[in-house]
Order: structure tokens, then sequence, then C-alpha cells
């Protein structure tokens, strides 16, 4: 009973932390030196200037991930912490694809950007730019539904997240 | 009024009613030595290493209830000081460091003497600043005490560049100081006391579990009214040392790794456990998968919820200060006539009794050679128990621990999270310092008063009349002590070659210096030494090689897996 519960879980935390110089390596090195997990992490400003706003996907077990929030909400400038996944939220994450597309492969292309629900941002001779925005399943999905041989690179933001409804992290 | 930034620096100090500033100068932080330099109020004390400057300070805080602080240099001067902020940070001790750095047009520069301090601390420091602009320097060490002294305590570091020093502004220091994005817990929660105060009231074998949290927070007096009140047994972590008086009868002895034998069954048999301040660390409860073998109730008051639930499950979370939750189970206590079960209670006590006669810490001392144990026992007595007494790291630091009866919380300074050998002899400066005419004695041993010995001459610049008590085994003894238990007797470079003569070393530096070598002049020695109230006597005990630290609780193991001898091996 004492013993720590070893299933592991993907977590979402999201936190409001003071934008100070040094306030994310402060975030990631809690993570590196006490060997946590960082799936992704993304961070930026809010609306309010002073404090930006960071998303980390992680995962552990429940003594772990309570341990995570305790430990982020230790550091000084760490505003609020809240594990999103405790309840009903919805991810976010964008992604780039450069693809080549020429001949057949460009309507190709085309069609599955549509499908996908994605826009071609970026367009040459030779190659396509498609931006794409989802869960991260869907991402996934796109990337494995189109011909790997054409993948010339993929560029991924991480996941954004927010709770729904009324539920809402602000200081 | 316009000050400078260096000026500004020392004002701050006055203004938090520093008294004393350890440190070294350098480079980066000339223009605040200049301005030292021009007032009496904060009173520096110059040490050969920065290391030291930091231990000192932490010293001075452990036996206070004060803020230490220190003033280092850029460069080496700070990664010096890193080895002390990281001991300070590990037993949660407040201090605020001031470090120099490059101008900032130098910093990323690779410029000479450049480091990056803010991110080589990082990780051991509850916070760390970089100043940038000369307007933020009084506000930011306004915010530095603040940060250090309350919610969980630890070192905070100011980093200021040296061309800030140099600038002007307007100084005004502020009065008072608030953060958002901090806001320690102070009140525990009265539902959550209500239900330990109930559990307490239902034990049949109850124990109560005090650590450092309890010596920090001053709350030793109401520790002890409480377990008084019930009845109950008491034991200490190592940190914890003096929250409770030792020689009370319901005091059960130190717990963990080198515990006692009551201290530890105890603990691992009790029904309901009351955690104080104390966080069930490796070297206290060994194997968490043992110790949650024995079903139990565990109530835990911390005021860094990150303790708790760490590494045991707890039933009763309180987060709040110490001395707070304790005022009002206090209170709630007087306010109820519930006891709990007088029969029950009794029984646990025979038990533990019973555990007691094992009398875990007898050694016999003989005619030939001096037995370390022999020697804290006499100091505790040549010192009725009153002297502060700080200490190194390894057997020494356990035998201190296990035979100096600490009745009053911070009287006992030592380096229980880090271990940092060479922390002894710094820190006792610190502590000598802040109660001048009080016994003071450094118990350490031939390998760790090396790590730190230059501080010889400290002691004599400011006329610190420490004792030292050396416990000289010729051998990094607790190192020794596992490759005798763990490692067939192969003492891999544990054996301490070409020592110096202490005595003599002493005297160089200018102090008085002496050898024992015979159990028959332990005694003599260490009550003339006492007795020069104004000298640094140098005790160097030559001691029985061989002699183990006892109970012992082999790393991962649990608690009732106890070594009690040599004959257990």
């Amino acid at each position: 009973m004492n013993i720590r519960n070893d299933t592991f879980m993907r977590h979402v935390i999201s936190l409001i932390i003071e934008n100070e110089a040094g306030a994310l390596s402060r975030v990631s090195g809690l993570f590196s030196a006490r060997g946590y997990n960082i799936e992704s992490l993304t961070v930026a400003p809010t609306e309010e200037a002073s404090l930006s706003r960071m998303t980390i996907v992680t995962s552990g077990s429940d003594d772990v991930v309570e341990q995570i929030t305790k430990q982020l909400n230790k550091l000084v400038e760490v505003v609020k912490v809240v594990d999103l996944s405790e309840s009903a939220h919805i991810e976010r994450e964008l992604m780039l694809v450069k693809v080549r597309a020429t001949g057949k492969d460009r309507d190709e292309m085309k069609r599955m950007a549509d499908i996908f629900r994605g826009r071609i941002i970026d367009v040459t001779d030779t190659s396509y730019v498609i931006e794409l925005t989802g869960t991260q399943a869907k991402l996934d999905s796109f990337v494995s539904a189109i011909d790997a041989g054409l993948v010339l690179e993929t560029v991924r933001s991480g996941i954004c997240g927010v709770g729904r409804g009324e539920r809402v992290l602000k200081v | 009024m316009v000050l400078t930034g260096a000026e500004i620096v020392i004002r701050s100090l006055q203004e938090e009613k520093v008294e004393y500033l350890f440190g070294y100068p350098g480079g980066a932080v000339l223009y605040i030595y200049d301005e030292l330099f021009k007032q009496d109020k904060v009173r520096h004390v110059l040490v050969r290493h920065e290391q030291a400057a930091i231990h000192a300070a932490d010293g001075y805080a452990r036996s206070t209830d004060k803020v230490g602080v220190a003033l280092v240099t850029s460069g080496p001067g700070a990664t010096n000081a890193v080895t002390g902020i990281a001991t300070a940070y590990c037993d949660s001790i407040p201090l605020v460091i001031i470090s120099g750095q490059v101008p900032t047009a130098a910093i990323g520069q690779d410029a000479f003497q450049e480091v990056d301090t803010v991110g080589i601390t990082r990780p051991c420091v509850k916070h760390n600043f970089l100043v940038r602009d000369v307007r933020d320097i009084a506000d930011t060490i306004k915010k530095a005490f603040y940060i250090a002294k309350t919610g969980r305590p630890g070192p905070v570091l100011v980093d200021i560049p040296k061309d800030i020093t140099a600038q002007k502004c307007e100084f005004d220091y502020p009065r008072s100081v608030s953060i958002r994005s901090y806001n320690p817990v102070v009140k525990g929660h009265q539902g959550q006391i209500k239900k330990a105060l109930q559990l307490l009231l239902e034990a049949k074998r109850p124990m109560i579990y005090s650590g450092g949290g309890v010596v920090l927070g001053d709350a030793a007096d109401k520790l002890t009214a409480l377990v008084r009140k019930l009845g109950f047994p008491c034991t200490n972590t190592l940190m914890g040392l003096g929250g409770y008086p030792a020689t009370d009868r319901q005091y059960v002895g130190m717990l963990g790794m080198h515990g006692t034998y009551e201290a530890n069954m105890g603990m691992h048999y009790c029904d309901v456990l009351l955690a104080v301040g104390a966080r069930f660390d490796d070297r206290v409860i060994g194997s968490p998968a043992h110790f949650a073998s024995e079903p139990r109730k565990i109530i835990h008051i911390d005021i860094d919820p990150s303790s708790i639930s760490k590494r045991v499950k707890v039933d009763v979370p309180i987060v709040g200060d110490v001395a707070e939750v304790l005022g009002e189970m206090l209170a709630a206590l007087e306010g109820t006539s519930d006891r709990p079960e007088q029969a029950a209670l009794a029984g646990w006590w025979k038990q533990i009794d019973e555990w007691r006669r094992r009398d875990c810490l007898k050694f016999s001392q003989g005619e030939e050679l001096i037995k370390p144990q022999y020697v804290i026992q006499k100091l505790w007595e040549v010192t009725g128990g009153e002297a502060f007494v700080t200490s190194d790291v390894g057997q020494h630091q356990m035998w201190a621990a296990q035979y100096y009866k600490f009745d009053k919380p911070r009287r006992w300074v030592n380096s229980g999270g880090l271990g940092t050998m060479g922390f002894g002899l710094p820190a006792a400066m610190g502590v000598q310092l802040a109660h001048p005419g009080s016994p003071v004695a450094c118990v350490t041993g031939e390998a760790s008063i090396q790590m730190n010995i230059q501080e010889l001459a400290t002691c004599k610049q400011f006329r610190l009349p420490i004792k030292v008590v050396m416990l000289n085994n010729r051998y990094l003894g607790m190192v020794r002590q596992w490759q005798e238990i763990f490692h067939g007797n192969r003492y891999s470079e544990s054996y301490m070659d070409s020592l110096p003569d202490f005595a003599r070393l002493s005297e160089a530096y200018g102090h008085v210096g002496i050898r024992v070598d015979r159990p028959g002049d332990v005694e003599g020695a260490l009550r003339e030494a006492f007795k020069r109230k104004n000298d640094l006597v140098f005790l160097d005990f030559q001691v029985d090689q061989t002699e183990n630290v006892y109970p012992m609780v082999q790393g991962g193991k649990g608690l009732t897996d106890m070594i009690l001898s040599a004959e257990d091996l």
C-alpha cells in the first residue's frame, strides 16, 4: 500500500510562468535532473507579456506525475500548474511537411492535403510545404498516409492544450 | 539618494541587518569591496577559500535563525562556492550568496573569470538571479532574503555584473516584498489536523519521527510539548537532533542507517507514525518496499508539498509551517478530554524498553587504544551537553550524532544531505561568530579536516577559539568500514598516508595543538582545551583504527536488518 503505482500514463501539463530569462531552463533542467520524461514542450508569451504559458507532454506513473506537478509548483517563477489530462481538454499541434511534388505525385499530394484539411503554403516546381493542424494522432496518420519516400522534412510544434468549457488557467 | 550599485549592495545588506559577510575578493567584486571598506556595520570575514565562506555562512545560519550571507567573485570564486551552496541546498539552509560577474558587455564572450554562474548553480539553489540593471539591485536583494527564509528555506544566489556595481541610481530599500508566483503555505488544513489527532489518539503503537524541519522551523518546544502530552516515543533524524531532548526518557535515539535498535524497530513496527519536518530519505528508512511491508498509518507535516508522498505513501498529509501546525495540534489536544489508550501504550513501551535493553551503543574502553565513541562521550560530559558541535562527514560524524546527547535545537551542525567533507571547520567559524563566548567543538577526522584546513588561518585572524576534536584513525574510516563489509577487506585507497603532525601544524598557524594517545589522557585533554577560552585548541586523538559504526543498516536493506556489532558480520 505504501508502494508506488508503476503504470505509465501520458499527461498534458499546462503551466504559467514568469516570462524571464532562464525560466525555460529551470523547467527543462528540473525534468532532466529528476529523470522525468518530456515528450514535447512548447512555450510562448501570453496576452499578458510578463507571463509565458507552457504545455508539457510527459508520461509516468500517478506518483511520478504528482511529483512532477509538485516540483513544478515549487519553482519560484512558476505561477500556476494544471494537469489538463485530469479532465476534458483540447490538444492541437502544428506540423509543416515539405514533400517532393512532381509528376503524378503532385496531384496525389494535393488530394491528401485536402483530405486531412491541410493547406499548401509553399509551392515550387518540385515541392510543396503542407501545413497541418490537429491532434498528435491526426498528424501521425497523415505522415503514415503519404509516401514516406516523398517526405523531404517535417517539423512539428509540440502540442498546445487548453481545458474545455469554463475551466480556465489564468492568473 | 543616488548611489552606485556597489553602495546599494552594501546598503541593502545593512538594511537586512547582516552582521557578518563571509567572502573573498576578486576582480568582479572590487567595487563592492571598496564600499565594504568605507563602512563598519557589515563585518567582513575573510576566508581562505570560497567553499569555506559558504560553509561559514551556513554554520552561522544553522546555529541562529538568521540568513547566512556570503560574497564571492566571478568564475573560480563562484565555482568554488558551488559545493557550499549545494550543501546548504540539500539541508534547506537559508543563505544569500552574492557573486560578482564579468561586465554585462563581456557576458558570453568567454571573458577572463567568466562562468555561467546562474546556470551552474541553478540545480542547487532555491532560486537565483542575474541582475541586469542597477535599478534592480535593491529589489532583488530584498527578494533574495525573502525567498531564502520563507517556505522551505534554501540558498539564493544573486549574480551581479561588475559594470552594474559602478552605475548609479536612486536608492530606496523596499519595505515589503510580494511575488505573485511564490506564496508558501503557512497554516495547516484544519480538517487534516483534526484527522491526524484522531489517528494519534487511537494509536496503539505510536511513533513520532522528527527531522531537520523541526529545528529550522523553530518548532522544538512545540514538538516536545506534544510528545510529552501524548506520552509517545520520539526519534530524531540526523538533521533533527536536538529537536527533542536526547536525555529525555521518551527519546529513543536517532533512527536510520546508524540509528539505534529501538528507534529503527519502533519506526518499523509502529501502527501510527507522525512524521514532522522529515522526508523519509534513503538513509532514514532504507528500502521503501521493506518499510511498506508492515502496515501503518502515516501522518506527515511538512512545509514542502513535494516532500510528501515522495518515497512513501502518506495517509494524512498536512502542508504547513511545522511550528504552526504543531501549535494547532496542541491546542486541539487541550480542547478534548480524549487520551490515548493507556494500556496499549504501556504494552508498547514495554516492547520498546525490551529493545532498549539490547544496549546497541555499548562499547568497552580498554587501557590501550582510545575508542572514538569514548572521546565523544567525554566531550559531552566535559561540556555538560551545552556545546555547539559541528562535524565533518564520515564515522566521526555518526559517533558524534550517536554519543553527544543534544538537548537543544541548533546545537548540532552537520552536512546531512550532501555529506560534504570539509564542512566542519568553516561551519564552526560561523557558529562561533554567532555565539561568541559559547563552547564550539568541531568533531572531525584526519581526512575531512584536510579538505578545509587552510581555515585555521581565518580562525587565527578572527580569534575564534574553536575546539577541534579530531578522531584520527589514519583511514577514510567510513570508506574503510564499507570496504571491510562489502568489498572483502580490500582497502582500496582508503588509507591516509603521509599525515602531517597536526598538533605542530596547528601551532604553525598560531594555535594550540595537543596529541592524545592514551585513553587515560582523553578527559584531561578535553578539560584543558575547554579551559582555554581564548585559544583554538586542536586535539589530535589517535583512535582505534578498526572501530566501526554500529548499528548499521546496509544500503537498500530494511530498517530492521541491522548489524549490531562485528559479531553479526
